[in-house]
């Protein structure tokens, strides 16, 4: 059974084009992977329908085997790329709203990492900075216990101090019957922790597919290098 | 701090080679206990799969031996240090020879710097 499963999904906001084109995907568990691809590829659209925030135009799309519902909403731990708290509550209001919505959700494990990035949980979201509220987010998501991890975008606006805690975080919470999706443009960074990797084209095609070392041993280079050859944007003066 | 890598080699082996000179180097000496797998993922920041595949790859060679689920220690088989010790040094000193060789230094140009003594 595959944590995350595609088939034939297709997505279209607009009768101009499908933003997601015929997919067909399968995430095994156990495994940090990564969707890498250019903005506008359809990588957040992809999730927003896996977390059940956006329907299909056709096709299906399965987590741990079941059809997108309440109960797999239950699985999944999502990090939307743009935060949704409210932001005259506190961190400490967060945790509890947190803890009562999510039966899987571990306090002691939150209130660790807020320490360790030290975040005061007396602050109320909206005098913390960008990158901090993104932290705050970031930790509550993976204070969870769910079978699906997906992060849209989860170091972006970090420093690159809290980026390598964060990935830390990913490796410190690493649980064989879960799996990690991380959708990033920062391949460099998050490189050594995927299993593996899938390159999404426009139409949300996967173009490539496989582990970064696969990539390493045939090719002699990162991933970044090639992500940067296979997505190159010619300049035409 | 997390441990550096190189963009052309498979992480894995990277991995597998340090891991492989701290043993030669007495950092982990003989029929003493390895970190966890997780504790080495932690340390180099890398996907603990990663990690098990450079220590399965040890394994098979006969550096590292596990213990039930107790853990990987390091083999206290001399004739097995030996054999990793010389590949280790021929890799090394054939790295060494490619460059020089692809920059025309000559053998005896090699053989003069070393009896200079600065090394």
């Amino acid at each position: 059974m595959y944590t995350l499963e595609c088939n034939k999904l297709c997505k279209r906001y607009d009768k101009v084009r499908n933003v997601i084109d015929n997919l067909d995907l399968q995430i095994p568990e156990g495994k940090i992977v990564g969707l890498l691809g250019p903005n506008g590829c359809g990588k957040s659209t992809l999730i927003k329908m896996a977390a059940g925030l956006l329907q299909p135009t056709s096709g299906e799309i399965l987590v741990c085997g079941q059809p997108v519902s309440e109960a797999t909403n239950s699985l999944i731990s999502y990090l939307p790329e743009r935060t949704y708290f409210d932001s005259s509550m506190q961190v400490s209001q967060l945790i509890g709203f947190f803890e009562e919505f999510y039966p899987d959700f571990d306090r002691a494990r939150t209130l660790h990492m807020l320490r360790d990035l030290g975040i005061d949980v007396n602050m109320r979201l909206k005098t913390l900075s960008k990158g901090t509220k993104e932290k705050v987010q970031l930790v509550m998501v993976m204070s969870r216990n769910a079978r699906l991890y997906m992060l849209d975008e989860p170091i972006g606006g970090v420093d690159p101090a809290a980026r390598d805690y964060i990935l830390n975080t990913i490796v410190a919470n690493y649980n064989p019957n879960a799996t990690v999706l991380i959708t990033t443009h920062l391949i460099n960074d998050v490189e050594k922790l995927l299993d593996e990797f899938f390159f999404i084209g426009y139409g949300g095609a996967i173009l490539r597919s496989g582990s970064a070392d696969e990539v390493r041993e045939s090719e002699g280079k990162s991933l970044d290098e090639l992500f940067r050859e296979e997505f190159r944007c010619s300049v035409n003066y | 701090m997390a441990w550096k890598f190189d963009a052309e080699t498979p992480v894995y082996l990277q991995i597998e080679r340090r891991i492989c000179a701290d043993i030669l180097s007495g950092k982990y000496p003989a029929d003493t206990q390895l970190p966890s797998v997780r504790q080495f993922a932690l340390e180099a920041a890398v996907n603990p799969n990663t990690v098990q595949k450079a220590l399965c790859e040890l394994e098979s060679r006969g550096l590292v031996y596990s213990k039930g689920t107790v853990g990987r220690f390091v083999t206290g088989d001399k004739q097995v240090l030996e054999l990793e010790h010389s590949s280790v040094k021929s890799r090394i000193i054939g790295d060494f020879l490619k460059s020089a060789v692809s920059l025309g230094i000559t053998k005896q140009e090699i053989i003069d710097y070393l009896n200079k003594g600065e090394i």
